[in-house]
């Protein structure tokens, strides 16, 4: 179990060094780089900049180097825990991200909280009350879930809170709280804010959760450990919930792994949408510049997210399922 | 055979109602079950004794629903209850599955959740029907893995099913539909999956403790060989209706129905001509949708006559306990 341990330990550090690689080579891909980037737009204000200018700029961003060197600077800085300036903003880019990423989490986490809180129950009951009306409206309800795009759903939720019941629903903070600092009123006010993006984050992935454990309650509920268990005198509900719901969970715990960087990134739109000060647009505003470093140091840390999601929910798996734990199931 | 049975089930119905139309799994059976004796249910499978197990259970699964009859259980407190008027899945019926009535389902390797430990599984069955302390309740599951015959019990109690060979299982099983001393065992095809060593431990295990515990035992099989060894009376099934039923001894011996003559012969046998065919019952089972009309065996039955195609044939009395539903033994002329 240690020796297990061990092993995915070892290889999620080996996994995020070559996430960093290819990070950095898809970065590169693209034609052109940040300054070619930086003097098409001085051109388009009217600002005009001379190629000895260019090069010069080029010179103090490094970006005149090889890409081999321009890793291995990154990475030296990196691994003393400095993540370099970024070019566009003119800061470090941790202090760019800053508060963004505990934000983002936050967002995140609460979103899988909401999918497992809603995906759950809905399952269970869509399996046991199978072909009922109620199964029948979670199903439709589900299926509409998963065809509408959630950047829609925001929209929409957006214009029903602004004419409805005029709220307006974007954002994070009320603007009096947007730059001030860190205070009790500032997180009370964040409490207020968080539920309805947390929900549209939600809804995709939940519908499909559904589906899934609906499917998999289905399988385990003809299983004959489930007849047995009846048979000993256990209340029916008694009997759903200890033995077949406890065999569905497997793909629920899976689940963490995926839905941690998809509620990173697959919430950019909607992040753009609802005006979220999240890492979701920071990532598609430094791509559309070419600002490298703060690129690679985002989806770094997307990929370091998806690796500590697996991670966990491999944990979590041998937590559930003596079978994983006891070397059962390779 | 004085004493008044445990169990009666009388004339039950017991159909499946499906969207492509009603399957009756269950087509009128009637049965008594004692103390002390064992009574052997036999038919090819599809022919409802599963089901059978099930309603006396009241387990049966959804779209299956007991349509008519009766099931009349002696309780322990001398009251006598129908179990079929009990709701499903209330106090009462609850009480009645795993305390007076234990089941052994056939596939041991399935019948256990893997999830939980087998010592968690038994203990829940003792402390569903007693009231006893934790530790009260962990000493009597690990004196009931020890009954079955399970070396090592006190360690064994908290392995996992995968861990225990399915000969360890079915005895686990065993142990459990007896955590709560009930005075009636249903065993649905118990040696089914296991090996012919395991089989014969497994049919002792089953005699030992109906023995030592006065069981009333229902068996259900497909093997006549197991049948022999085990039963005290017997009921044919085919198709949900039971064709023939009597005591061992004038099944095997003086066998009625032309089912179960047919049965009775497609066993292999070391006396027989080597490499002589072994006979079978011609045809097949029909669909459970395609019902033939009449007696349900006639388009199989090397007997046949032209009223078999029409009239359903009622029971008649052969002998003392021995009855058969065939027009051979009626008086309708042929």
């Amino acid at each position: 179990m240690l020796a297990y341990l061990v092993r995915r330990v070892g290889l999620a550090v080996i996994t995020i060094w070559a996430i960093t690689i290819v990070t950095f080579i898809i970065l590169q891909l693209p034609p052109g780089d940040f300054v070619d980037a930086y003097v098409a737009q001085a051109s388009a204000m009217g600002t005009a900049i001379s190629a000895g200018e260019a090069a010069a700029l080029r010179h103090a961003y490094g970006l005149d180097q090889s890409v081999w060197v321009q890793y291995y600077k990154w990475m030296a800085h990196i691994v003393h825990g400095e993540f370099g300036q970024s070019f566009e903003y003119g800061r470090p880019v941790t202090e760019v991200i800053g508060d963004r990423l505990w934000l983002t989490i936050l967002l995140s986490i609460g979103a899988i909280i909401v999918t497992w809180g809603l995906a759950l129950p809905i399952g269970i009951y869509s399996a046991v009350r199978q072909y009922s009306i109620g199964d029948y409206i979670f199903t439709f309800i589900g299926f509409v879930g998963l065809a509408v795009p959630n950047f829609l759903l925001a929209l929409i939720i957006m214009y029903v809170g602004l004419r409805v019941f005029n709220v307006s629903v974007g954002g994070l903070f009320s603007s009096e709280f947007q730059l001030a600092p860190w205070s009790w009123a500032k997180v009370w006010d964040l409490a207020g804010h968080l539920p309805v993006p947390m929900l549209i984050l939600a809804l995709a992935g939940t519908a499909q959760l559904v589906r899934i454990m609906r499917a998999n309650l289905l399988d385990e509920l003809r299983r004959p450990y489930v007849v047995t268990a009846r048979a000993r005198g256990l209340s029916e509900r008694r009997v759903i919930m200890k033995y077949p719901v406890r065999a569905a969970l497997n793909p629920f715990a899976s689940t963490i792994g995926y839905l941690l960087p998809y509620t990173v990134s697959g919430s950019v739109i909607i992040s753009v949408v609802l005006s979220l000060p999240t890492v979701g647009p920071l990532l598609l505003h430094s791509l559309i510049s070419q600002d490298m470093l703060l690129g690679s140091t985002i989806i770094l840390m997307l990929g370091v997210l998806t690796v500590f999601g697996t991670l966990l929910s491999d944990l979590l798996l041998m937590w559930i399922d003596p079978r994983i734990r006891l070397g059962q199931l390779k | 055979m004085a004493d008044e049975p445990i169990l009666s089930v009388r004339d039950l119905h017991t159909h499946f109602f499906a969207d492509e139309g009603v399957v009756r799994a269950v087509d009128g059976t009637s049965f008594d079950l004692h103390s002390g004796r064992t009574l052997g249910i036999v038919g090819e499978s599809g022919c409802g004794k599963s089901v059978t197990a099930k309603s006396i259970l009241r387990i049966v699964e959804r779209p299956g629903r007991i349509v008519s009859g009766q099931i009349m259980l002696r309780r322990q407190n001398g009251s006598t209850v129908d179990l079929t008027t009990l709701p499903t899945d209330g106090r009462e019926m609850r009480s009645i599955r795993g305390g007076e009535i234990g089941l052994v389902f056939q596939e041991p390797m399935s019948s256990l959740s893997a999830f939980h430990t087998i010592g968690n599984q038994l203990m829940e069955g003792i402390r569903l029907h007693k009231d006893l302390s934790k530790r009260a309740i962990r000493e009597q599951a690990i004196e009931l893995l020890n009954m079955v015959g399970i070396p090592r019990p006190a360690q064994r109690i908290d392995s996992y099913s995968f861990e225990l060979s399915g000969g360890l299982r079915q005895r686990v099983m065993i142990a459990m539909a007896l955590a709560a001393e009930p005075r009636v065992l249903i065993a649905d095809e118990p040696t089914t999956a296991l090996d012919v060593t395991t089989q014969a431990q497994i049919l002792d295990l089953i005699r030992r403790l109906q023995q030592e515990r006065d069981l009333a035992v229902m068996l259900i099989t497909h093997d006549m060989g197991v049948i022999a060894e085990m039963a005290d009376d017997v009921v044919v099934m085919y198709l949900g209706k039971e064709v023939e039923k009597g005591p061992v001894d004038e099944i095997f011996h003086a066998p009625r129905h032309p089912y179960t003559q047919s049965l009775l012969r497609s066993i292999p046998s070391v006396l027989a001509e080597p490499r002589s065919r072994l006979a079978t019952i011609t045809g097949s089972i029909p669909h459970p949708f395609a019902r033939p009309g009449g007696c349900p065996f006639h388009p199989r039955c090397p007997d046949r006559h032209d009223v078999c195609e029409i009239i359903v044939p009622a029971e008649v009395v052969i002998g003392e306990n021995h009855v058969t539903a065939c027009h051979l033994y009626t008086k309708v002329p042929a």
